[in-house]
């Protein structure tokens, strides 16, 4: 309640008073059983996160967990390393612009870039379907080889697992990676500070339009490519330019740069406003969001990362990641505000302004 | 996109809001429902409240085909999904619609094969494809859809496709319109109609509303400037005492509507004698389902269906809610046995419902106000 709101009546300050603590209780995980949504990287899974895996597994004196970033750091011998696991089932599994082999490498390297650190070694453990065809492993097989030479990664290790036909859609993928913590970086999901502006590396939603069209459901057909890549030089450019004033980065994959921006604004208790019509998004990903009635905002990516940065680094931010190639088309969308804590509000290019929610479900399983 | 973006223009929606701004008498507020789920849905997307006048209040109306759809239907739904060898299909946005117990989606996860499609003609299309099984489209919407199920069944007719069949829940506008006219307790000035719905029916049905009630209509667009320019037309019949049906969105809409969809309509849907509204109760001659003519698809039919009315709360009070008597948080349920994770009403069900909307956001529509 702000003090220069309007007076508000008893009851309904009391009701909003419900609403406020009913909110700021931790959430608990109460469901019968898991539906898609809980994997949709919205409000269900969140509650299955935060009630269920967290408690359970954080210890008293561990704060590791609770940030609940995309990668957990560890101390070793005075080396401090990143490490992160991730697992894939995109469906199909090869797309426009890459596959699941690819999008395996790379998902794990940018949950490691992210976190300020540079990939070092990649694990990877394949669960196959009875009965799927060699030449499509052969082919993934190369893909993740030839993604893990690119971002200049080493594949160490790995499992093999072959099920019953019907128990895995061809083949799924799990992989650890551990990183390096870049000795530049001070990115911590709780770092973000009012004032600070918003980047995006790039024109957003390309990957999950690509994976929506490649299902062929909807007998669209449209030139787009899955936008997988290595966001290190990204990163890397980000902390030469800004260093401890690049206050934390995520990349934007499901649930889109939304779902980012609204976890970041809970972890570091602040508000983002989102400037609408500064957010690049291509003009083919927009006719396809428009025809199905999806917003790009909530559309993933694998080669997008949303930065948060102090206000004087920003524009050498910007400049240093529109150098890297990939990163032309990167963009300042927004700014950070102390009030509402928590909250995502957009101001539309309309003129107006509302609320950018977390995502309830999925208009799109299955996408990385 | 050409023929969009002229439509979303912020400099001439500015131009807009200041008519409006002119049009209004200050002293005077004004309650103006949006009849269409669609509207609410491009109010919240752009902002438009935010470029209106404090005493021009929108009002969130009856026209969300998804959240009407009571609790026993969606039980139905969930028993027919459930039967041995059925592909149940519906759009994305009915599978979290809460029945009694449990939602579609919870029933997909129990193990039911349902789908979600994008048109009637991909359950056909899924049909023709799985000749072993059977195939269940459970139809909703207004007259907008309800063409598309029509020939949907029609084709598959043609095509002599026997296992595909239909839960017909298709509605129509124009008596929750008047039901809610009927209301002793009403405080609406005016409606801002359904465009989509009247590209089918066209403008004529809505005559009874400044005939018969005294109110004004203009027939809207979807784009933010079709929306404000039509609540401009509503704010000067308003002021200049006029009470008709006008037409904004005449680039798409016909007076006379689309007489081959109501031709296709007549043919495969029938009148229920009446049908339930999750929040507003039974309305009689309100519901749609399939002819004698089109009966052998009628999933009813073919297969055991409970059919067991589950009776909204009485507590909710969608209905007050929805004719604009009481704000959100004046029902007796809202924000405690009512939320959005446990919605028991159609204003909570939807994103964009009423209640819903003022759940997650009053706090800070309110500091707009006060701006």
């Amino acid at each position: 309640m702000s003090a220069s709101g309007p007076a508000v009546g008893g009851r309904e300050q009391r009701v909003l008073e419900i609403i406020e603590t009913a909110r700021s209780k931790r959430a608990r995980f109460r469901d019968e059983q898991i539906t898609l949504a809980h994997g949709a990287g919205g409000k269900a899974t969140q509650t299955l996160i935060e009630g269920l895996l967290v408690p359970a597994f954080a210890t008293g004196e561990s704060a590791v967990l609770p940030a609940m970033a995309d990668a957990g750091a560890v101390e070793i011998g005075g080396t401090r390393l990143a490490m992160t696991s991730d697992s894939f089932v995109v469906k199909p599994l090869r797309f426009p612009g890459g596959s699941i082999g690819e999008l395996a490498v790379n998902g794990t390297v940018n949950d490691l870039a992210v976190s300020g650190s540079r990939a070092i070694a990649l694990t990877v453990s394949m669960i196959l379907e009875e009965g799927l065809d060699a030449a499509v492993l052969r082919a993934e097989v190369q893909a993740i080889a030839d993604a893990a030479r690119a971002a200049g990664v080493e594949i160490v290790g790995g499992d093999t697992k072959v099920v019953e036909r019907g128990a895995a859609d061809g083949m799924y993928l799990c992989t650890t990676g551990i990183g390096a913590v870049d000795a530049r970086s001070r990115v911590a999901t709780n770092a973000i500070v009012p004032g600070d502006q918003v980047l995006v590396s790039g024109p957003i939603g390309e990957h999950g339009t690509a994976i929506m069209l490649a299902r062929n459901q909807f007998e669209l057909d449209a030139d787009i490519e899955s936008d997988t890549c290595s966001l290190w030089p990204a990163v890397d450019a980000l902390l030469g330019a800004a260093g401890p004033r690049l206050h934390c980065m995520r990349d934007a994959t499901r649930g889109g740069v939304a779902s980012v921006l609204n976890e970041l604004a809970r972890a570091s208790g602040v508000a983002v406003t989102v400037r609408e019509a500064d957010v690049p998004v291509s003009p083919i990903v927009a006719a396809a969001a428009e025809l199905l009635g999806i917003d790009p905002m909530y559309v993933a990516n694998e080669g997008r990362l949303v930065a948060f940065v102090a206000p004087e680094a920003a524009e050498q931010a910007l400049a240093a990641l529109r150098a890297v190639p990939g990163s032309e088309g990167a963009a300042a969308i927004g700014e950070v505000r102390a009030d509402p804590p928590g909250m995502v509000m957009v101001a539309t290019a309309f003129g107006g302004r509302r609320v950018m929610d977390q995502l309830v479900g999925d208009p799109l399983p299955r996408i990385c | 996109m050409r023929f969009v973006d002229e439509f979303r223009d912020a400099r001439l929606g500015q131009a807009v809001a200041g008519e409006i701004l002119a049009a209004v008498d200050p002293d005077r507020h004004y309650k103006l429902m949006e009849v269409c789920g669609g509207h609410t849905h491009s109010i919240y997307k752009y902002g438009i409240d935010d470029v209106l006048p404090g005493n021009v209040e929108l009002v969130h109306g009856p026209g969300c085909p998804v959240c009407v759809i009571p609790m026993g239907r969606v039980d139905d739904g969930i028993a027919v999904a459930r039967q041995e060898g059925v592909i149940f299909t519906c759009f994305g946005d009915m599978m979290r619609v809460p029945g009694s117990r449990y939602t579609l989606l919870d029933a997909k996860a129990q193990g039911a094969d349902v789908r979600m499609v994008y048109s009637p003609l991909d359950a056909l299309r899924i049909a023709r494809e799985n000749p072993g099984r059977q195939v269940v489209f459970f139809a909703i919407g207004f007259e907008t859809t309800a063409p598309s199920t029509a020939l949907t069944l029609k084709r598959a007719r043609a095509e002599g496709i026997e296992n595909l069949s239909c839960i017909c829940n298709h509605v129509t506008i124009v008596p929750p319109l008047r039901a809610l006219l009927e209301s002793p307790d009403l405080r609406l000035d005016g409606f801002i109609g359904p465009g989509h719905v009247c590209t089918v029916v066209g403008a004529r049905p809505f005559g009874f509303i400044p005939a018969d009630y005294a109110r004004p209509v203009v027939i809207s667009g979807f784009e933010p400037l079709d929306v404000l320019q039509s609540i401009l037309m509503l704010l000067h019949q308003l002021r200049e005492g006029r009470c008709e049906v006008e037409n904004q969105y005449a680039r798409v809409v016909p007076h006379e509507g689309n007489l081959r969809a109501l031709q296709v309509m007549s043919e495969v849907f029938e009148l229920r004698p009446h049908f339930e509204w999750r929040g507003l109760g039974f309305i009689s001659q309100s519901g749609l389902r399939l002819s004698d003519a089109y009966r052998d698809f009628d999933a009813e039919e073919r297969f055991a269906v409970p059919g067991v009315r589950v009776a909204d709360p009485k507590a909710c009070q969608c209905g007050e809610v929805l004719k604009g008597v009481i704000k959100p948080w004046e029902c007796k349920v809202f924000g405690t046995a009512c939320t959005p994770e446990h919605a028991i009403g159609t204003c909570m069900v939807s994103p964009e419902g009423a209640c819903a909307a003022y759940y997650n956001f009053g706090r800070y529509a309110r500091e707009r106000e006060a701006v």
